[in-house]
Formats: C-alpha cells, structure tokens, sequence
C-alpha cells in the first residue's frame, strides 16, 4: 500500500520569467539543488529520480551535475500537463515499496519563446490522431480546450462573465504572492471583457502564461521524513485515470467529452483515501487553461455537472471561500511550469507557509491536466 | 513553421475514408464481425477485437454540438483564413460519432449557433485529399 508511507520533504525552484538566458540543464541542477537544501539532504542520499516525457535534461547529466549516489530507479510520466502527479506518484511508489529511499523528481522548461510550442512543429502530414482536427484550423490546445467550455457554457447557461471569475480570482492570488510572474499586474472583470480572444469564447487571460524555470520536489519515506526539518506533506492518496476511447487533447468521441479522465482519476483517488472532498481544505488544479477548473471541481465531485462556475462566481475557490484554489495564481497567473508550481504550492499549504495561507490547512489535492491522461494526489499534514 | 496547410497522412485502416471524401462521400468505419460503428477509424474493433471492418456511408446530416473561432497567433495558413470557424458535428445517423470540421460562415459568424442542422460538403486540397466541412441547411 502507498497510503502514507512518503511525503514530500524539500521543494525548491529558480527564479520565473518570461525569458531566463540559461539552459533547461543548469535551470534544472539549480531547482534541485534548492530542493534538498529545503530538505535538509545531501544529494549523495538521493537513489531514485522522477520526470516528464517531455523533460529535456536526462538522469544522468542530472545525477552527475548534483552528485547523486548510486540510482536503483528511475521513471519518466507522459502527457506534458498530465505528469506532474503521475511522476511524483511512481516515485513515491518505488519508495513505499523499498526498492529506493530518496526520490526527486523535476522540470524544467524554457517556454517564454513562441518557437517552443509544440503546435508550431506541426508537419506537413499528420500521421498520429492530431489528423483528425488540424488540418481543418483546431491547432493548438487553446482551441481544442475551448471547443468544451463553449459547449459547457451553452448546455449549463454561462456567459463569458461567469467565465471570467476564474481568471480573476487566481489573478488576486498572484498578487499577492512575490514570486508570481503577474504579482503586479491586476485583473477585473471590465479587463478581461476588453481583452483579445485567442480562442474564442477563451481570451487572453484564459490561458497559461508562457514562461521559464524549473522547480523540483524530493520525496522520502516517512522514516526518514520525520527526521528532516520540515513538516512533511505526506502523500495519502494516488492515482492515475484514463477513461475510455480517450483521445489527447481532443476528446471529443465516445460518450459524453464533457466527461473528460478527470472522472477516473478522481473515483479511484477517493475510494483509495480516508477523505471525501467535502473535508478537502485547499486544491491546486491544473489550469493550462480557466475551463479546467470548473471541469475538474466537478470531475473531483466538489460540486455537480454545470454548477462549478457558478459556486466559483460566489466566491467558492477564493482564500476566504470553502476550497481556496490556486492560492499562488497557478499556471494562469504565477508560473506556467506544467503544473509543478502546483505541488510546491500544496506542499506551502501544508506546511503553513503560503502567501495566501488557508487556515490549519491538513489536507490539500492536486490534479493534474483534465484534457490529457492524469493523475492526482492528496497531500496531508500530520 | 509549415506554410501549407497541414493534411492528414495516409495509413492503412483509413486509406478508404480519404478514397471517399475524395469522391464527396462520408464513409464510416465498421466492424466485419460485430458491426459496431467507430470514429476516428483505427486497426482494431473495441467492443470484439476484430481487424476485419467495412465502410457504409452516410448522409453527412449533423448537429453543431460546438464550435470555435481561432484567432493569431495560428499557423500561417490558418492566420489568413482567421477568423474561421471550426465546428466539432454529431452526425444524425450516429449520436456518438463527432467529426471535426470547418463550419461555412458566408461572412456572418455570429449566426452559427450550437445546434444549428448542418449538411456536408468537401473541400479538395489535393489528388489524395479532400477534407469535409459543413454548411448550414
């Protein structure tokens, strides 16, 4: 059983721009070099590492660079938005089961140039499911998400206003967190009408920011976890989810696309955990884009089909409503890293250390991206 | 980036579908055992594990079920065609079989609406490929 077994020790990152004139390898040595110093370990100890498919920097210039021990395991998740919690999930898996003591998993990622999105590699012939929706204009993520929130604003009776509550609430977070690319730069709501679409009914502040950085995670088990200095978020509960015909990104076949792998994540997360979401303090949802987090509160059963933005327009994901979310600004509005700004936040909400604090916070959920394959876990104190 | 318009590549189990929308015609992928309709085509059968399919057409008849508006920055192709509309359509034969396609506008967007009745029609972009998109009945 995984059940409380590890927890996140040490969390570190570098500093976040639009434009960091380094590479994603020293990036990546640096955020993990914060990491154990938060822990309080010394990189000899680590045996085990955690990444992204699509993490560029591989284990071995990561091991060498930092002076890690001898590895005994190593994994990499896939689906870019998805990873973040499946990564950390393998990770504390090996631990609990014993086959190493000491993970870190990372990613780091040069993201504020326009050439490194992956939409704009697109080739001239489309061999893989893509096939089927770019060469008719829905190219990148943006348009694929927004083809859902369209359709869920249409069926459920939203307008772009209520939409609109979401950005401007994760906006407020930013503001107050020091390390948030957009700290200084306020949102309302007479701003986020006025702003250019990109995908439109989805608008400018609809969407992640475009940044670099890097940000690690160490993991150990709870033996060594109770020895470190920090306060350990114990990892209670994980899981991936995969629902059926799901296709990335466009899931758009099968039954209901409204019903995205979100749905699986989420039945196995709670069935495997001693809590249900109504006892959840505070929750960091992926969002990539603002659809995902009206679509994962009601994947992960905070509320029913349709009724999430309007709980969020009452103030339901703000610091002083009955789940605070985001509460560093999330991908929209501190630092888009594939989510991983979202475990180091959990991590602070646990530990009592966050700019937006939510009071005697003991249980904290993170997912990862609802439109992809997915994971999630459920971080608790002591 | 590609100057030209992205097309579809051309593989085994959907050699067939493009034969057709090159000839204007909107063909589904079935199981040869069990019959069960699916889309996007692919090798295998879900429900029976067959690799035998066939294709039965179909009217091209949908419902808009949503739709898009990209806006630049796009692929250069697309940033000239902006703004366009790109609709994802339920066909009347099947409810659970939704294609993508563009939407014809005739340079009114704001009169598409979910769940306006479409009909098919294609667009060659080449010898090999004609891609399906919808205008309203």
């Amino acid at each position: 059983m995984l059940k409380d077994k590890t927890a996140i020790v040490g969390i570190g990152q570098t500093e976040f721009s639009k434009s960091i004139d380094s590479t994603e390898l020293n990036l990546a040595c640096k955020a993990i070099k914060n990491a154990l110093g938060d822990a309080g370990i010394s990189p000899d100890q680590v045996d085990a590492l955690g990444s992204f498919t699509y993490e560029e920097t591989p284990e071995f210039e990561i091991a060498r660079n930092l002076g890690f021990g001898n590895l005994t395991y190593w994994s990499q998740a896939p689906y870019g938005g998805g990873a973040s919690c499946a990564a950390i999930g393998q990770v504390a898996m090996a631990i609990a089961s014993g086959i190493a003591n000491v993970g870190v998993v990372w990613r780091s990622r040069k993201r504020g140039d326009p050439s490194s999105r992956m939409w704009s590699h697109t080739d001239e012939k489309i061999f893989d499911h893509w096939k089927w929706s770019r060469p008719s204009g829905l190219v990148r993520p943006v348009d694929e998400s927004s083809m859902l929130i369209r359709r869920y604003m249409h069926q459920y009776d939203y307008s772009r206003e209520s939409l609109g509550a979401v950005a401007i609430s994760l906006r407020k977070y930013a503001n107050a967190n020091h390390e948030a690319l957009m700290q200084h730069k306020f949102l309302n709501l007479e701003d986020y009408m006025e702003a250019r679409m990109i995908s439109d009914p989805l608008c400018l502040f609809d969407n992640c920011l475009e940044s670099d950085g890097a940000i690690a995670i160490v993991i150990t088990n709870l033996d060594i976890a109770k020895k470190l200095q920090n306060k350990p978020a114990i990892i209670h509960a994980y899981s991936q989810g995969m629902n059926k015909e799901h296709q990335l990104m466009t899931h758009y076949h099968g039954g209901d696309p409204l019903e995205s792998s979100s749905y699986v994540t989420a039945s196995n997360l709670w069935n495997l955990s001693d809590y249900s979401p109504k006892e959840i303090d505070v929750a960091q949802i992926y969002d990539a884009f603002s659809p995902m987090i009206p679509f994962s509160l009601e994947a992960y059963n905070f509320c029913s089909k349709g009724e999430a933005l309007k709980l969020i327009n009452d103030g339901l994901i703000n610091i002083d409503g009955e789940l605070p979310v985001n509460t560093s600004g999330g991908s929209l509005s501190e630092v888009y890293l594939h989510g991983m700004n979202l475990v180091t936040e959990a991590v602070r909400q646990i530990r009592g250390s966050a700019t937006s604090q939510v009071n005697n916070a003991k249980l904290a959920l993170i997912t990862t991206c609802d439109a992809t394959p997915n994971a999630a876990i459920l971080l608790k104190g002591e | 980036m590609i100057e030209t318009i992205p097309i579809p590549g051309i593989e085994d189990f959907d050699k067939v579908y493009w034969e057709n929308c090159s000839k204007n015609k909107l063909t589904i992928q079935h199981c040869g055992d069990c019959n069960e309709a699916r889309f996007p085509p692919r090798h295998m059968c879900p429900i029976c594990q067959s690799i035998s399919h066939d294709w039965k057409e179909v009217s091209g008849d949908a419902v808009l079920w949503s739709f898009v508006i990209p806006r630049p920055p796009l692929l250069p192709v697309f940033d000239k065609q902006s703004p366009y509309v790109v609709g994802l359509v339920e066909l009347v034969e099947y409810e659970n079989i939704r294609i993508i396609g563009q939407i014809q506008t005739n340079s009114n967007i704001d009169s598409i609406k979910i769940g306006d009745t479409l009909t098919i029609d294609f667009k060659k972009i080449n010898n090999e490929i004609s891609l399906p998109y919808w205008v309203k009945k």
